[in-house]
């Protein structure tokens, strides 16, 4: 695969993620969403969605990103917790496949749930069958959804499917939907935990 | 000619406004005038023009030189210019000597009509927003209806605040940077340490030392050196004097020993030579009064209720004198009434004067930020 190639597919990639998030975002919503990068996850909400969105940032190139793409941002550091958030003053707060990028993974959470109605959570599942494979043989994964060597990632929380609904369960959070895509982006049905490489959720508080 | 530079050789205008202002105090001014600068050219919509706001000792000298005085740069000219972050090749940009100022527009150095003799002590206390009512005269007068945004750093900061609750209708973007919803009891303090130092200088003649053709100059170089230490940060002052020593060796003396005791008597000096005292005394006032929350028993989001405007808010790692704490008051404020807003906090190890300096991140913000407005 060119360069070009892998871009084009990583772009496609993530148009599909967004549509998989916007699918549970009703219009015209107010929504967080929690690591925003440059903002183009919001951008799309807004172009497709009509959302009243707002972004959280910590990385100020992409808080710069976010303004050049006319987004709304606020830098701050998301481990601190939401204060000055209100509660339940948003539709919906998302994280986007940065929750395994942060340490105050229970907090994060519970301050989600505070802040909005409902959250959704995407993030890669280390689980996933290519993952195993390759700590089996003796590696990190490197892979679509983890796309990092292990001593230049991101990531400092590694997890699955299974043991992210068993927090979920202990934080009295409740899972209302769920949807796990293989690498190429289709739906899982079967054992997901093995199945799937990035997992969706969308979580509330049991009424 | 280079992508970035100069608006050149500019002149100062005047305006006069013939008709009284009434001001928050409750006193009134029955005629004033406004000095002003301006830079690029007003559309055929007019609707490209930015009211740029000084802080405590700007001047309507934003961006470029004098013809007589190349040595009279403009304060943020570093960020106003064509191709600059404030683009003069987009915007129509005016600069403004607020009302009660010492650069000509109508302040305690001018003559009162009625008396015919200079204001001196008896010029009233003006506020942030009797500046911006008086600065919405010069929007009218310059057939400006609306501000594609109102800008400004530290106080000017609240004025572009001030005119989103003030002028809801007239300001589409507000970039507060680097300042505050209000003071905190020791930015009072240091202010009123400042007005001790003044009032208590033995030629300041209980405000007319014009009249005793005096000036109370070593009050008003106290007075800097206070402001001066609160604009810097504890690291950029460590990193800039540490405890360098003038001679060398410790003299034993009251003399200067060590550098930034220079330092702070030159800028002192250089302050006192050219500021008036009233101006300062009452422009500390009007940072002291600026609370919009206080018609609201403190409650800065119903404060902002009147607000249409979009902001860009800002704020410097190293500031302690409005530090980042006090523009996440104005951002969650804005966040609760549902307004577009960017907040960024820009790491700069200079303090609350970061916001004058060039920091390409904060430039690269404000460009990113001015290039989006439609116009």
């Amino acid at each position: 695969m060119t360069e070009y190639e892998r871009k084009l597919k990583a772009e496609q990639r993530e148009r599909f993620d967004f549509a998989v998030i916007a699918n549970w975002i009703p219009p015209g919503e107010r929504v967080l969403d929690l690591g925003c990068g440059d903002g183009r996850l919001l951008r799309y909400l807004g172009e497709t969605r009509d959302v009243a969105g707002y972004g959280v940032e910590i990385d100020r190139e992409s808080v710069l990103g976010c303004i050049r793409n006319g987004v709304d941002v606020i830098q701050m550091d998301i481990e601190c917790g939401l204060s000055g958030f209100e509660d339940q003053s948003f539709d919906h707060v998302i994280i986007s496949q940065a929750l395994q990028t942060m340490h105050a993974t229970e907090r994060i959470l519970t301050e989600m749930l505070r802040v909005a109605a409902e959250a959704v959570v995407s993030f890669p599942n280390f689980a996933y069958r290519a993952n195993r494979q390759a700590i089996a043989q003796g590696h990190m994964p490197v892979s679509e959804d983890l796309p990092y060597d292990w001593f230049d990632t991101p990531n400092v929380r590694f997890f699955t499917i299974v043991d992210f609904e068993r927090l979920c369960h202990r934080l009295g959070i409740e899972i209302r939907e769920r949807l796990a895509l293989d690498e190429s982006g289709r739906t899982v049905f079967d054992d997901p935990n093995l199945n799937g490489s990035l997992a969706f959720y969308r979580l509330g508080r049991p009424v | 000619m280079p992508s970035e530079s100069s608006v050149g050789v500019v002149a100062p205008q005047r305006a006069h406004f013939s008709l009284p202002l009434a001001l928050k105090s409750g006193a009134r001014l029955p005629c004033f005038d406004l000095v002003y600068e301006t830079y690029g050219t007003l559309n055929a919509e007019r609707s490209n023009a930015v009211l740029v706001c000084h802080a405590l000792s700007g001047s309507h000298h934003v961006a470029g030189i004098y013809a007589d005085d190349a040595e009279n740069v403009g304060w943020w000219d570093n960020l106003v210019g064509p191709g600059k972050p404030l683009d003069t090749r987009k915007f129509f940009v005016v600069g403004v000597n607020n009302l009660g100022g010492c650069y000509g527009s109508t302040g305690p150095l001018s003559a009162n009509p009625e008396t015919g003799k200079r204001y001196g002590a008896d010029f009233p206390l003006v506020t942030v927003e009797d500046w911006v009512a008086a600065q919405a005269r010069l929007a009218d007068h310059l057939a400006i209806e609306t501000w594609a945004a109102v800008i400004g750093g530290s106080l000017g900061g609240m004025q572009a605040l001030a005119w989103s609750l003030q002028f809801p209708q007239r300001v589409r973007h507000a970039m507060v940077i680097a300042s505050a919803p209000k003071l905190s009891a020791q930015n009072i303090a240091f202010n009123e340490v400042a007005r001790q130092a003044i009032t208590s200088d033995p030629d300041f003649h209980g405000g007319n030392y014009a009249e005793h053709g005096v000036v109370p100059s070593r009050g008003l170089r106290l007075a800097r050196m206070v402001g001066h230490i609160t604009y810097l940060s504890d690291s950029q002052m460590a990193e800039k004097f540490g405890r360098q020593l003038r001679h060398g060796e410790h003299k034993f003396s009251y003399d200067v020993d060590f550098e930034i005791e220079s330092y702070l008597r030159y800028q002192g000096n250089k302050f006192a030579s050219y500021f008036d005292a009233n101006t300062y005394l009452m422009t500390t006032k009007a940072l002291d009064y600026f609370d919009p929350a206080f018609a609201c028993e403190g409650n800065l989001a119903a404060a902002l209720v009147p607000a249409k405007a979009s902001f860009f808010v800002a704020s410097f790692s190293t500031d302690w004198r409005f530090a980042p704490a006090r523009s996440r008051e104005i951002v969650f404020a804005l966040l609760h009434n549902r307004r577009h807003v960017v907040y960024a906090e820009i790491e700069c190890d200079a303090g609350h004067d970061s916001f004058l300096l060039d920091d390409p991140h904060y430039h690269a913000l404000v460009r990113a930020y001015l290039e989006n407005i439609v116009v």
